[in-house]
């Protein structure tokens, strides 16, 4: 293998390509050559860096030096001070002190370990960390009910809101006699603010269809569906290359590694509703339906597409499962806390220094994650409110900093990880207008079903326009929460039974914010 | 088995739900989008109970009913459920029962008064309705929708004529006709299957408009006149003026399950018209007189006969009609083969 002096990353998901990180990699790879760098110093193309709003991005290994906002006349002052002369350029460097605290120690991520760091596009790349070993384990040396044991004894909990546990889920399946099975990958990802599931998939293809096939193998499925939502482009076509490739090297396809096993993964690609995430508007939506929710039981576990008995999990619950099968249960247990064992993805967006994502054990407390991982408020802001889990989430005030993100901790303050979006708010915010945006959401969200959600989410809606335009009265908030109260009660689906929580949040913890408008 | 509801012990048996038990023992439990016939989809939320070791609230008209289940359908929680759920469907529908075709026949308004709602508590609907009256029997006021989707149903999967569906989402979810075409543009064959499912006042014929209130009217169930199928249909007459008023079909009748066809449940015009012929006429120097039916089928008897003497029996066709039905298309065949002597009989369905 070739050796390098360096290692230049650049980071390339939809905000990147929108902010033209082609031509820069372009007007790089020739500064290098013009140089004579080219043989020393090695461009990888990779997912994303995991940061946010910070245009094109490059990360230099060995010394972790993260350039960002690049614009194309700044390439060849790098590459002349940087990697000719060893001067880094500290007027674009990400501020040091942030790179320091910032999670860029891949050590304890599980998901997130070769985003950005290896090519996606390769299979090769996968390999040679380690890919597909599970695979070839599972196939080779453990019957479908050690791996199921495996994932049970984990702990592994889906990451798509609900938190189920994913061996029981799996258990329901697996004794089922039937024609066909399916695994249906759940990557609709329509949380607001929530874009994990992108980014795993942009950065590690790969892991996911792994994941996908050791789900497979434990229940008895022959074919996996991957629904996606149609604005993911780059995911879409990173995961096409990447079946592509495993068909190619018999990953996938009849008679996988000489064990009998049969396997094939399908893309499916939504029209971006949110209800389609909900798992049985997805697979209504799969077999080309209208996509509203349907009765439950039965579950899909027992009849899900086409009524065959069907897993659905979330991108980040499967991508978790090969570490599971190469390392064991006992291994994945050590990260998180009990009960909720892992780690998990979060997307941190607003007035923080570090918008972005970041992986990080189960249990770690909210003000860990905004201190450390996002690094801290904004300059000059202080914090106010956090919604925690997407629209479907909570308002936590500066009093649950120190509540623990995981399943179980949340639930103690009502409130949920939900997708793991984590919407930080500074005194500048005002929660009527945080509130309006999150009803406006779920009003133009809701398919229509069923009467308490399509009207009530109407209904809330005209309230608190009317809050926000100083017509509301003290009375309408308490109104407010008896409806959504009420469509906790008699919704068809989640959708329906979700805007009671940041209803009840804001309006309880932030009450002042409302009384401002009204009066 | 034995189910309890409200504290009561009720005969249930496998395979019933709890909304049935409870309708057929008279024990009313709000429902908008229960039908038998189109079944259960669990979607207007209107039917919802507590059931004893179920976490949250069931929709009654899908759960199916166990060994010793009790259910209870008065509590507090569950009535303020359901009146959320009628209230919010009042809210955002132009509900005005006062001129309102389906009053009194009305399962909403069934529900409003059963859970003490006088008025709506919001107007959510938009005041510039439209109503769709481009078909000639039917009229659509989609305001009064609340999305019980019996109509799509029926359209689609009873009497198949797949004209139906959702449009739109959300609050703004709507009833359409094909892609969303005026009613009379679009393949709907105006059978009136949709009318008869509709729960409320949105889906509603069009001629009878304002000609009688439902508790003024008698009902009268009979055969339709049109075809050999026997549809049993009910006949709907205001006594004070002799007129049928409006028809509708008989449920659950063995032959056509409460559907109807354009003629069957809109053909009933003739009942009443002038140029109705009221008895035989016989034509006379190219003039019709009124004749008795004795003197008519002697003249058509002697007739026949005449011709079979002269001409032969193959000189005489028989041809039924699809109207009769297959006793009398039977009898006929057995007349012309026994008493005028030929095999020369076919029937109108084989065009
Ligand atoms: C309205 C609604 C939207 C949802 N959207 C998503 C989504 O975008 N992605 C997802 O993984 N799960 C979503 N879910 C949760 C799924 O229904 C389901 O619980 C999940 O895919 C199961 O996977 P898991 O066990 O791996 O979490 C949604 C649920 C509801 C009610
Ligand atoms: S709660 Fe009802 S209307 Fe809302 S999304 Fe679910 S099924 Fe549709
Ligand atoms: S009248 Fe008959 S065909 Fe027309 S929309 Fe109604 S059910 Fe369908
Ligand atoms: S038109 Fe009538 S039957 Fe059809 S969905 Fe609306 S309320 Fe239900
Ligand atoms: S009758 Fe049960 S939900 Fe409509």
């Amino acid at each position: 293998m070739k050796f390098y002096r360096s290692h230049i990353l650049i980071g390339i998901d939809d905000a990147s390509l929108a902010a033209g990180v082609k031509e820069i990699e372009a007007i790089l790879r020739s500064e290098l050559q013009k140089n004579n760098l080219s043989e020393e110093i090695n461009i990888l193309e990779t997912g994303t860096l995991g940061l946010f709003g910070t245009g094109v991005s490059l990360m230099v290994y060995p010394e972790q030096t993260a350039y960002v906002n690049l614009q194309k006349s700044d390439i060849a002052e790098i590459v002349e001070e940087h990697f000719l002369k060893g001067r880094p350029v500290h007027r674009l460097i990400l501020d040091n002190t942030l790179v320091r605290k910032y999670d860029f120690n891949y050590k304890r991520r599980i998901v997130l370990n070769n985003s950005g760091v290896i090519d996606p596009e390769n299979i090769d790349e996968y390999l040679g960390t380690g890919g597909y070993e599970a695979w070839e384990k599972a196939l080779t040396s453990m019957q479908p009910e050690a791996v199921l044991q495996e994932v049970k004894a984990s702990g592994l909990r889906g990451r798509g809101g609900a938190g189920f546990p994913a061996g029981l889920k799996w258990s329901f399946t697996a004794p089922i006699k039937a024609e066909q099975k399916y695994v249906v990958v759940n990557a609709d990802e329509g949380e607001p603010g929530t874009f994990k599931d992108r980014l795993i998939m942009e950065g590690d293809p790969h892991k996911l269809l792994e994941g996908v096939m050791l789900c497979a193998y434990a229940i008895g499925a022959s074919e996996g569906y991957i629904y996606i939502r149609g604005e993911y482009k780059l995911c879409i076509s990173r995961l096409e290359k990447a079946i592509e490739q495993a068909r190619d090297y018999g990953i996938l396809g009849k008679n996988i590694f000489g064990s009998g096993f049969d396997l094939d993964i399908f893309i499916k690609i939504g029209a971006g509703a949110y209800v389609c995430g909900e798992e049985t508007a997805l697979i209504e939506s799969m077999e080309g339906n209208r996509g509203t929710p349907r009765s439950k039981p039965p579950f899909p576990g027992v009849a899900g597409a086409w009524q065959m008995p069907t897993v659905v999990n979330n991108v980040e619950t499967l991508a978790n499962v090969p570490a599971i099968i190469t390392n064991g249960a006992a291994w994945f247990a050590e990260h998180g806390v009990e009960g909720c064992t892992g780690t998990k993805v979060y997307t941190i967006m607003g007035d923080v220094r570090l918008p972005g994502l970041c992986e990080v054990d189960m249990g770690t407390t909210l003000r860990t994650i905004i201190q450390q991982y996002a690094g801290g408020m904004k300059e000059g802001k202080a914090f106010k409110a956090a919604l925690v889990g997407g629209a479907a989430g909570v308002f936590l005030n500066d009093q649950r900093l120190d509540v623990k993100m995981d399943y179980n901790s949340l639930k103690e303050y009502a409130a949920v990880l939900g997708s793991g979006a984590i919407l930080v708010m500074s005194h500048s915010a005002d929660m009527v207008d945080m509130l309006w945006s999150v009803l406006r959401f779920f009003r133009h969200e809701s398919c229509g079903k069923c009467i308490p959600c399509a009207k009530g989410t109407q209904l809330l809606y005209k309230l608190i326009d009317g809050i926000r335009k100083g017509k509301g009265k003290e009375s309408d908030l308490d109104e407010m929460i008896r409806i959504s109260n009420g469509m906790l009660k008699s919704s068809f689906c989640a959708l329906g039974q979700s805007p009671c929580m940041p209803i009840n949040s804001a309006i309880t913890n932030f009450r002042e914010d409302f009384l401002a408008r009204i009066k | 088995m034995i189910v309890y509801l409200n504290g009561k012990a009720y005969e249930a048996s496998p395979g019933e739900t709890v909304l049935q038990v409870a309708l057929r023992n008279h024990l009313y439990i709000p429902h908008l989008c229960f039908h038998e016939k189109t079944g259960k989809a669990a979607k207007c939320r209107a039917c919802v109970v507590e059931v004893e070791g179920m976490p949250g609230l069931k929709t009654s008209c899908n759960q199916p009913v166990t060994e010793g289940m009790k259910v209870t359908t008065n509590s507090k929680q569950v009535l303020d459920a359901q009146r959320l759920v009628v209230d919010l469907a009042l809210s955002s529908g132009r509900h005005d029962c006062l001129a309102c075709e389906q009053n009194g026949n009305c399962e909403l308004q069934d529900a409003a008064y059963y859970l003490g709602i006088t008025k709506p508590s919001f107007q959510l609907y938009d005041d510039n309705y439209e109503i769709d009256d481009s078909s000639e029997f039917i009229v659509v006021d989609r305001s009064k929708c609340i999305s019980c989707g019996r109509c799509i149903v029926g359209c689609n999967h009873t009497v198949v004529n797949e004209v139906l569906n959702y449009g739109n989402r959300g609050y703004e979810t709507k009833i359409v006709f094909d892609t969303d075409l005026p009613m009379g543009s679009s393949t709907c064959v105006q059978c009136g299957e949709c009318v008869q499912l509709c729960p409320v006042g949105c889906i509603i014929d069009k001629r009878t408009i304002g000609a009688g209130r439902t508790w003024e009217l008698d009902k009268v169930e009979t055969v339709c006149p049109y075809c050999g199928v026997g549809c049993k249909l009910e006949v709907h007459i205001d006594r004070t003026q002799d007129k049928i008023i409006r028809i509708t079909g008989v449920e659950d009748s063995p032959t056509n399950n409460g559907m109807l066809c354009v003629k069957g449940r809109y053909g009933f015009d003739f009942v009443n018209s002038e140029e109705r012929l009221t008895s035989p006429m016989i034509k006379e120097n190219g003039k019709f007189r009124e004749a008795s039916w004795e003197e008519a089928i002697a003249l058509v008897a002697s007739k026949f006969t005449s011709i079979k003497d002269e001409f032969g029996s193959d000189s005489i066709v028989g041809l039924a009609s699809a109207k009769v039905t297959n006793e009398e298309n039977f009898a006929f065949q057995k007349f012309i083969r026994k008493e005028v002597g030929t095999n020369n009989v076919d029937h109108c369905a084989r065009l």
